[in-house]
């Protein structure tokens, strides 16, 4: 899925965009390390409410984390079209379930616009910036938080 | 040379072996009681082991290792001729240099540099045991004064057995005439002169002269060169011809006697290759050398007959030992590589399993009959795998020697440090990651754990404290103990210090264990003045944490004015585990065996409530109390009664038996123990998890946990339970 990347200009990175609910997102493509599809998790106890359950990936026990939930939306459990994206996230690696993922994007830098400050939206701490582009808004991901809010899980826990 | 460095680790790790087996000499002589006096053979493996490690590092020219090893072999010598006796100080100077001589080892395999003054300091602190140390000085043969980098350090030692001042000593260096001419074959075989020379040294004074043919041009199919030397020393000729052995297809070796000749001519004078003496040729000096007979020139430096049987020297009686316990030194990753490979197979076997029995039908099950074997057969070989990994606590348990002696010197304490079980066997990659842990708790012992000896006194108590580290295999874990006989944790203290640092409300009502508890939590200490040793803050929490990461858990138990003991509870394997499968409440979770004593279906008149919460079951006149895992994970039981369930009698690493309820038991298989640190965090209660057969994940419960904490966890929300822990 990434390997046709002929088309990347220099100075730019590709992004992977997915929507939850009705909102659009995108995060660095290098961190995501597969896509796929909703199966089974084993629900863990005492867990964070966004936290799915673990997955078996191919012998490994990966976390999903619910991105909708995380981020302050509502839950996006809900058709059977949801998606998961398996990342890297450091030396973690983590499943975001997400409505759909749509396509890959090449981006300059400068086309990204970086998020005004507005205190008392704590979810908007997971966003870095937002790209306007033709008839969609995208907002980036930071994958450091996300990053960050997973170790506070673990100490949490 | 390729093979050289290869050689050079060889050679390190055997100094590891060696320093085991002379830190288990001093161990020994330590135990010994005032006046009795030590086992020979002890102090003759002491010696055997410096000795190596000195004829090794020689060869690698590891000259540090060299000059120390030779003063510690000298005092040795000393201490096995009896003119010196074992005493505390002693015993304490000889840990001083284990752990010196260990710094020095590790530092020529990393080749750092060795301060020279901290060598002399050393060295010179070793030689002050000497029984003889002034000689050293006073009456320096002529010949050595043309040798000047040594005849400090290389102290002579007048080997006076006692025999009587004047009666002549049974041996002296003698001086042999070596003539080495390498043939063809010589270096394709991989000998290099050099190396032999250095061992010669070993031997004693050695001068070399190299002859060259007037063709230099070199060629290593026919070297075309000879070396002649003249070496004094007081070994047989055999220990020279021993040197050569290998080389003798390969050279024409003439080793000759040179009796009663002059001491050999000054270095310098005709040599062209020069070499430092590092040799321990001046035993005997001073003494009239007895030119009499050849063969009299004995193997051992004196006429004691304990002593006989081992001399300084005895290749034979060193090489005989390592056949015995003949070993294969194999890279880590390549174990580890089987390991998980094994796992994955254990998995696949299991898959393989379900999807027969799920298919059914006669064939299946046919299949999944010889499946069984093949279930034997991939157990067989995880188990052996297991058993390359297993190794023993010693090394881990030595090398927590030297940490309580350093501390114990830094914090101006007498501690006598007692190890138990340390042929326990552990998982290699636990024993390593033990060291820090180890180490904490081991220091916090010492700096807090233990009084001061006045203080001690006033208690009645022996001044000097006891730490004992032990290690034993218990219900399937291994359990590693710190035990102190110090004052124990001193619970107002340590209330108050959290209160004050907000760590518990200052209404909180806790129990001594909840107290003793607070150790573990991040950010807590209580050393009043943060000193060199611990205090930091950091420290027992960590502790705590690493250990958990470890699959184990770390409990303490504390009696005031009695001491205090830390145990930390292990599995035996960071891999695999045999567990049983269950049902509770929709989910599947996984018990391990080890930790089942029985299962047992209750009679409804068998469990008894008392009070709202608190259920026993009456397991042969005993009373044990039930948990139930649904409660402790926070699912929803919709098992209607009690008496539906299933109830698996365990017996924590307490030895203390719990009743846990779960619905259903599915199956009993081995399980492959996956990490849920690595990409997700710890989880209360839940030890690890593991893959089943159908590819999903069960949690694997952690029993200890659960029946240290359960019942503080039924009764209060899972987040105050977690906060201790």
């Amino acid at each position: 899925m990434t390997d046709d990347r002929t088309d990347l200009q220099p100075g730019k990175s590709e992004l992977i965009t997915f929507s939850i609910g009705d909102q659009d997102f995108c995060m660095d493509i290098m961190a995501v390390r597969e896509i796929r599809g909703w199966t089974g998790v084993t629900m863990l106890p005492h867990s964070p409410p966004d936290v799915m359950g673990v997955m078996n990936l191919r012998g490994a026990v990966v976390p999903i984390v619910d991105l909708a939930a995380r981020l302050g939306l509502e839950r996006c459990r809900d058709a059977g079209r949801t998606v998961i994206i398996v990342a890297n996230i450091g030396e973690q690696t983590v499943g975001f379930l997400v409505s759909a993922v749509s396509d890959i994007v090449s981006i300059a830098p400068d086309e990204v616009q970086p998020m005004p400050r507005m205190d008392g939206l704590d979810s908007d701490s997971f966003v870095k910036g937002i790209i306007a582009s033709q008839d969609r808004t995208l907002r980036v991901l930071d994958i450091a938080t996300l990053s960050a809010s997973m170790i506070a899980t673990q100490v949490d826990a | 040379m390729a093979s050289l460095s290869e050689l050079r680790q060889v050679f390190f790790q055997e100094c590891e072996d060696q320093l085991e087996e002379l830190t288990d000499g001093l161990a020994e002589i330590e135990d010994l009681g005032p006046g009795d006096a030590p086992d020979p053979e002890t102090i003759n493996r002491m010696f055997r082991a410096v000795h190596s490690i000195k004829g090794g590092a020689a060869s690698f020219s590891l000259e540090a290792i060299t000059r120390y090893a030779h003063a510690f072999e000298t005092v040795l010598d000393e201490l096995r001729g009896g003119q010196i006796a074992v005493t505390r100080d002693l015993v304490t100077v000889f840990y001083r240099a284990a752990d010196f001589l260990a710094d020095l080892v590790a530092s020529g395999a990393d080749d750092s540099p060795v301060s020279t003054a901290d060598l002399q300091t050393h060295i010179d602190e070793v030689m002050a045991l000497s029984a003889t140390p002034i000689a050293a000085e006073a009456p320096v043969p002529e010949e050595d004064v043309s040798e000047p980098d040594c005849s400090a350090e290389f102290v002579p030692i007048a080997l006076d057995f006692g025999v009587g001042a004047d009666g002549a000593p049974d041996m002296a260096p003698d001086d042999y005439v070596i003539t080495f001419v390498p043939e063809a074959g010589l270096y394709s075989n991989g000998h290099e002169p050099v190396q032999l020379f250095h061992e010669l040294e070993t031997l004693g004074t050695l001068s070399v002269t190299a002859t060259l043919d007037d063709d230099i041009a070199w060629d290593d199919a026919g070297p075309a060169n000879m070396w002649q030397m003249t070496l004094r020393t007081d070994q047989s000729e055999t220990a020279i011809h021993e040197i050569f052995e290998f080389a003798k297809g390969f050279a024409r070796i003439d080793i000759q006697r040179v009796d009663a000749v002059p001491p050999p001519t000054g270095p310098g004078a005709d040599s062209d290759v020069e070499v430092p003496e590092t040799g321990s040729s001046d035993e005997g000096r001073g003494a009239p050398p007895s030119a009499t007979d050849t063969t009299s020139v004995t193997e051992t430096p004196g006429p004691e007959v304990s002593t006989k049987e081992v001399a300084p020297v005895d290749p034979q009686k060193t090489r005989a030992q390592k056949v015995s316990k003949a070993t294969v030194r194999v890279d880590l990753e390549v174990v580890d590589e089987l390991i998980n490979m094994v796992g994955e197979l254990v998995i696949t076997q299991s898959v393989m399993t379900q999807s027969l029995t799920d298919a059914g039908g006669a064939e299946g099950r046919e299949m999944a009959a010889t499946l069984e074997d093949f279930k034997t057969l991939t157990r067989k070989i995880q188990e052996g795998i297991m058993a390359i990994r297993a190794q023993s606590v010693k090394p881990l348990f030595q090398r927590m020697g030297r940490i309580v002696r350093e501390t114990a010197q830094i914090a101006e304490k007498d501690v006598r440090f007692v190890v138990e079980g340390e042929e326990t066997e552990v998982d290699r990659t636990v024993i390593e990651r033990l060291v820090d842990p180890l180490t904490h708790i081991l220091r916090n012992s010492i700096d807090h754990g233990l009084e001061p000896g006045a203080a001690r006194r006033d208690a009645g108590k022996d001044p000097t404290g006891t730490v004992t580290l032990s290690a034993a295999h218990r219900s399937g874990r291994v359990v590693i103990e710190v035990r102190d006989d110090g004052g124990g944790v001193d619970r107002e203290k340590v209330l108050s210090s959290a209160i004050r640092k907000g760590l518990v409300p200052d209404t909180a009502n806790l129990t001594d264990a909840e107290i003793d508890r607070l150790l573990f939590t991040p950010g807590f200490s209580t050393a009043s003045a943060v000193t060199n040793l611990s205090g930091r803050g950091v420290g027992m929490d960590v502790v705590n944490s690493e250990i958990r990461r470890l699959g184990g858990r770390v409990s303490i138990l504390s009696t005031k004015g009695r001491g205090t003991t830390i145990s930390i509870s292990l599995p035996l394997t960071l891999a695999v585990l045999d567990g049983m499968v269950v049902d509770v409440a929709g989910e599947t979770m996984v018990v391990p065996i080890s930790a089942i004593v029985e299962t047992i279906r209750p009679r409804p008149e068998q469990i008894h409530s008392i009070g709202p919460r608190t259920r026993m079951v009456a397991v042969r006149e005993s009373m044990v109390p039930v948990i139930d895992i649904a409660d402790i994970f926070g699912f929803t039981s919709q098992r209607p009664a009690a008496r539906d369930c299933v109830l698996l009698l365990v017996e924590d690493d307490r030895g203390d038996q719990y009743a846990l309820t779960v619905d259903r038991i599915r199956d009993q298989r081995q399980l492959v123990i996956k990490s849920l640190e690595a990409n997700y965090g710890t989880i209360p209660f839940v030890a690890a998890a593991t893959i089943l057969g159908d590819g999903q994940i069960a949690l694997i419960v952690d029993l200890d946990e659960i029946t240290h904490q359960g019942a503080a966890a039924r009764s209060a929300t899972p987040s105050t339970a977690r906060v201790p822990a």
